[in-house]
C-alpha cells in the first residue's frame, strides 16, 4: 500500500513510530495527483508549494512531540470555504479571482490540529447541483467509471478522497452535497447536525439548511474530523453552545438493543433494483449486529423535494443578491450605468443552473406570492420535522439508502433539471429537519459502482451515527476495492 | 404557470438579463418546476406555524467592545475598481 492511499488513523500510527514523515506522506498525495489528475479534475487548484512548507512545519513538530490530531495529514478543501490569500471560486466565474481577507473558521481549526492542505476542490456552481457539471471549472469525473459524474454539489471533494488524491475532504451539504457524492464515490460523509460545525467562512447559499462536514475513506476519520471540526463559534450566529462529545469513542461500540427505523416512503418504486437489493443486506447485516429493525413511517416524505425546492432558491436569491461587481469578484467590463452593471455583471458571471434558483427564489419571494410559496413550504416544513421528531421517538436512528440510483452518465440529467433535482430525494429531508446524516459504503453494482446506505438520528447525536456506521463498515466486511484509474 | 413577461420581470427584480433564445427555455423550465412544487397545494397547513431554521435560534449577542478587523486596505483589495478609500461604481445619477 501506498501512503496516499491509507487513512488518518492508519498513517497517524506511522507517524508516531517514526516511519514515515509528512513530507513522504505529501509527495505521495501529489505523486498520485500527477498521476491521475487529469483524468478525474477532483481540484480547481492545488496548493503544493503551500502543502509542502506545510508538512515540513509538521515534520518538525513530530521532532519536538508535538503531534496533533492532524498532524501531516493531506486535506483537501472543498472551493467554497474562505482559505486566506488562496483564490476562493465557489465553481463561480463570478468569484473566480477572489481571494478571502480571511479564513473559514473550519480552515483555522484544521489548520491548528496539524492539517496539510492539498488544494480546493472542485464543485457545483455556489453548490447547486448534483452531479459537478454545473462548476466555471469543468466537469469532475467519478473515479469509479470516468464516463459518469461524482455526484455533487462536493464532488471533488469526494473523488479526490475515492482516488486517493487527498485523505480526506471537507465538503457541504445543503440537500445531500456531502452525503450524495460519498455515496456515489464508495466512502463515508458525514452532514452534522445544524448548527455543530461553524459555517463562518462558507459562501453561503441556503442558510437555514447550509451545513459542512467531512468526507473519510472509513468511520473512524469521521469520528476524528468531527473532533477537529465540531463546537461552538463566536463569529457564527446559528453555531450552538452544545457540549462536543470526544467522537472517537463511538467507533468499535456494538448496537446490542437498539432500534432502527426502515422509513416505507423510501423505498419507492423507480428506485435501482441493485440498491435496493444492497440496502436490504445491509438491513441483515444490522440485524445480525444486534439492532431490531421497525418499519416506521415519514408521512410527508413526498413533499420534500417541493419545499426545498423553494426554501433553497429563496434563500439563495437573497444571499447571491450581494455578487454585484462592486466589492469583490468578477464585473463586466461593458456598463452603461450601475443598474446595468449591476446585471451585465451577474448576466456573465452566473451559470445557468444559480441563474434559474435565483429566478425560481426571487419569483417565490415577489409581492403577491410571499404566502402560497415560501410561507407555505416553511409550513410543510415544520410538518417534515415534526414526522422526524415522532419517528424517532420510536427508534434511535433511522436508515435508509443514500441515493435511488448509482452514479449517472455525464450529461445524461443536464437538460432535465426535474430530473437532477430527484437524485437528492433521500438526502434534502435530512437538512430540512436539521438533523445529522451519514452516508456509508454498503457494496457495488455488478458493473463495479459504489452504493451508499445513509443513517439518521436526532439532533446532535452525530455519536450515534458513527456508532452504527462502524458496527456495520466491522460486520458488513464490505470488500475493500479501489477504482481502476 | 409563468408567463414569459413574467419572466422578464422576474429576471428584472433578480439584476439578471435573459436572452430571447433562453427565454423560452427558462420559462419552460420554471414551469415544470412549479408545477411540481404546487404538490405543496395539496396539504391542508392552517394553524401550522412556519419554520425558519431547524433549530432553537436566538439573538447572538457579544460584548460592545471593538476587535480586531480586517481593515480598509484589504477589504478594498477584491475591489474591480477602487480609488482611495472608496470602491467606484458608474455614474447613477445624469
Amino acid at each position: 500500500m501506498e501512503l496516499n492511499q491509507l487513512t488518518i488513523h492508519e498513517l497517524q500510527g506511522k507517524i508516531k513510530s517514526g516511519k514515515t514523515s509528512a513530507v513522504q506522506i505529501a509527495e505521495s498525495v501529489f505523486k498520485r495527483i500527477d498521476a491521475v489528475e487529469k483524468q478525474v479534475h477532483a481540484y480547481i487548484r492545488l496548493m503544493k508549494e503551500e502543502a509542502l512548507a506545510a508538512a515540513k512545519k509538521a515534520d518538525d513538530d513530530i521532532k519536538k512531540g508535538n503531534i496533533k490530531q492532524l498532524t501531516g495529514i493531506p486535506i483537501a478543501l472543498k472551493d467554497i470555504v474562505c482559505t486566506k490569500g488562496i483564490t476562493t471560486t465557489c465553481g463561480s466565474h463570478i468569484l473566480h479571482n477572489f481571494v478571502p481577507p480571511y479564513n473559514a473558521t473550519v480552515v483555522e481549526k484544521l489548520s491548528a490540529a496539524g492539517a496539510v492542505f492539498v488544494g480546493k476542490a472542485n464543485m457545483d456552481e455556489f453548490a447547486m447541483g448534483s452531479s459537478t457539471e454545473t462548476s466555471y471549472f469543468g466537469v469532475t469525473r467519478n473515479p469509479w467509471d470516468l464516463e459518469r459524474i461524482p455526484g455533487g454539489s462536493s464532488g471533488g471533494s469526494a473523488a479526490a478522497v475515492a482516488a486517493d488524491e487527498c485523505i480526506a475532504s471537507i465538503g457541504s451539504d445543503t440537500g445531500g452535497s456531502i452525503r450524495q457524492p460519498a455515496a456515489l464515490c464508495g466512502i463515508v460523509g458525514l452532514k452534522p447536525t445544524y448548527g455543530r460545525v461553524s459555517r463562518f467562512g462558507l459562501v453561503a447559499f441556503a442558510s437555514s439548511l447550509d451545513q459542512i462536514g467531512p468526507f473519510t475513506k472509513d468511520v473512524e476519520d469521521c469520528a476524528i474530523m468531527m473532533n477537529v471540526l465540531a463546537g461552538y463559534d463566536s463569529r457564527e450566529s446559528t453555531s450552538v453552545q452544545a457540549e462536543v462529545p470526544d467522537y472517537r469513542q463511538f467507533v468499535g461500540r456494538d448496537i446490542k438493543g437498539w432500534k432502527i427505523g426502515i422509513p416505507k416512503e423510501y423505498f419507492i418504486e423507480g428506485i435501482d433494483p441493485e440498491v435496493s437489493s444492497a440496502i436490504k443486506k445491509a438491513i441483515s447485516v444490522i440485524e445480525k449486529s444486534g439492532g431490531q429493525c421497525i418499519d416506521i413511517s415519514l408521512p410527508h416524505t413526498q413533499y420534500c423535494l417541493a419545499v426545498y425546492y423553494i426554501i433553497a432558491p429563496a434563500e439563495a436569491s437573497s444571499n447571491l443578491a450581494r455578487y454585484d461587481g462592486v466589492k469583490y469578484g468578477f464585473r463586466t467590463a461593458e456598463a452603461r450605468d450601475l443598474l446595468d452593471m449591476y446585471k451585465k455583471t451577474r448576466t456573465q458571471g452566473f451559470g445557468a443552473e444559480v441563474k434559474r434558483r435565483i429566478m425560481i427564489g426571487t419569483y417565490a419571494l415577489s409581492a403577491g406570492y410571499y404566502d402560497a410559496y415560501y410561507k407555505k413550504a416553511s409550513q410543510v416544513r415544520a410538518l417534515i420535522k415534526r414526522d422526524f421528531e415522532e419517528a424517532l421517538k420510536k427508534c434511535d436512528i433511522i436508515l435508509t439508502p443514500t441515493t435511488p440510483t448509482p452514479a449517472f452518465k455525464i450529461g445524461e440529467k443536464t437538460d432535465n433539471p426535474l430530473q437532477m433535482y430527484l437524485s437528492d430525494i433521500f438526502t434534502i429531508s435530512t437538512n430540512l429537519a436539521g438533523i445529522p446524516g451519514i452516508s456509508v459504503p454498503c457494496g457495488f453494482t455488478a458493473s463495479g459502482l459504489p452504493i451508499g446506505m445513509q443513517f439518521l438520528a436526532g439532533h446532535f447525536e452525530e455519536g450515534k451515527l458513527i456508532q452504527i456506521a462502524s458496527a456495520y463498515e466491522k460486520n458488513a466486511k464490505i470488500e475493500k476495492r479501489r477504482p481502476q484509474l | 404557470m409563468i408567463s414569459k413577461q413574467e419572466v422578464e420581470y422576474v429576471a428584472h427584480l433578480a439584476r439578471l438579463e435573459i436572452d430571447d433564445a433562453q427565454k423560452d427555455k427558462f420559462t419552460s423550465q420554471l414551469n415544470d418546476i412549479l408545477l411540481y412544487i404546487d404538490k405543496l397545494n395539496e396539504l391542508d397547513t392552517k394553524g401550522v406555524e412556519p419554520m425558519s431554521h431547524a433549530i432553537a435560534v436566538t439573538n447572538a449577542f457579544r460584548d460592545d467592545k471593538v476587535v480586531e478587523s480586517i481593515g480598509t486596505e484589504s477589504s478594498l483589495a477584491n475591489a474591480p475598481d477602487a480609488r482611495g478609500e472608496f470602491f467606484r461604481v458608474p455614474k447613477v445619477i445624469e
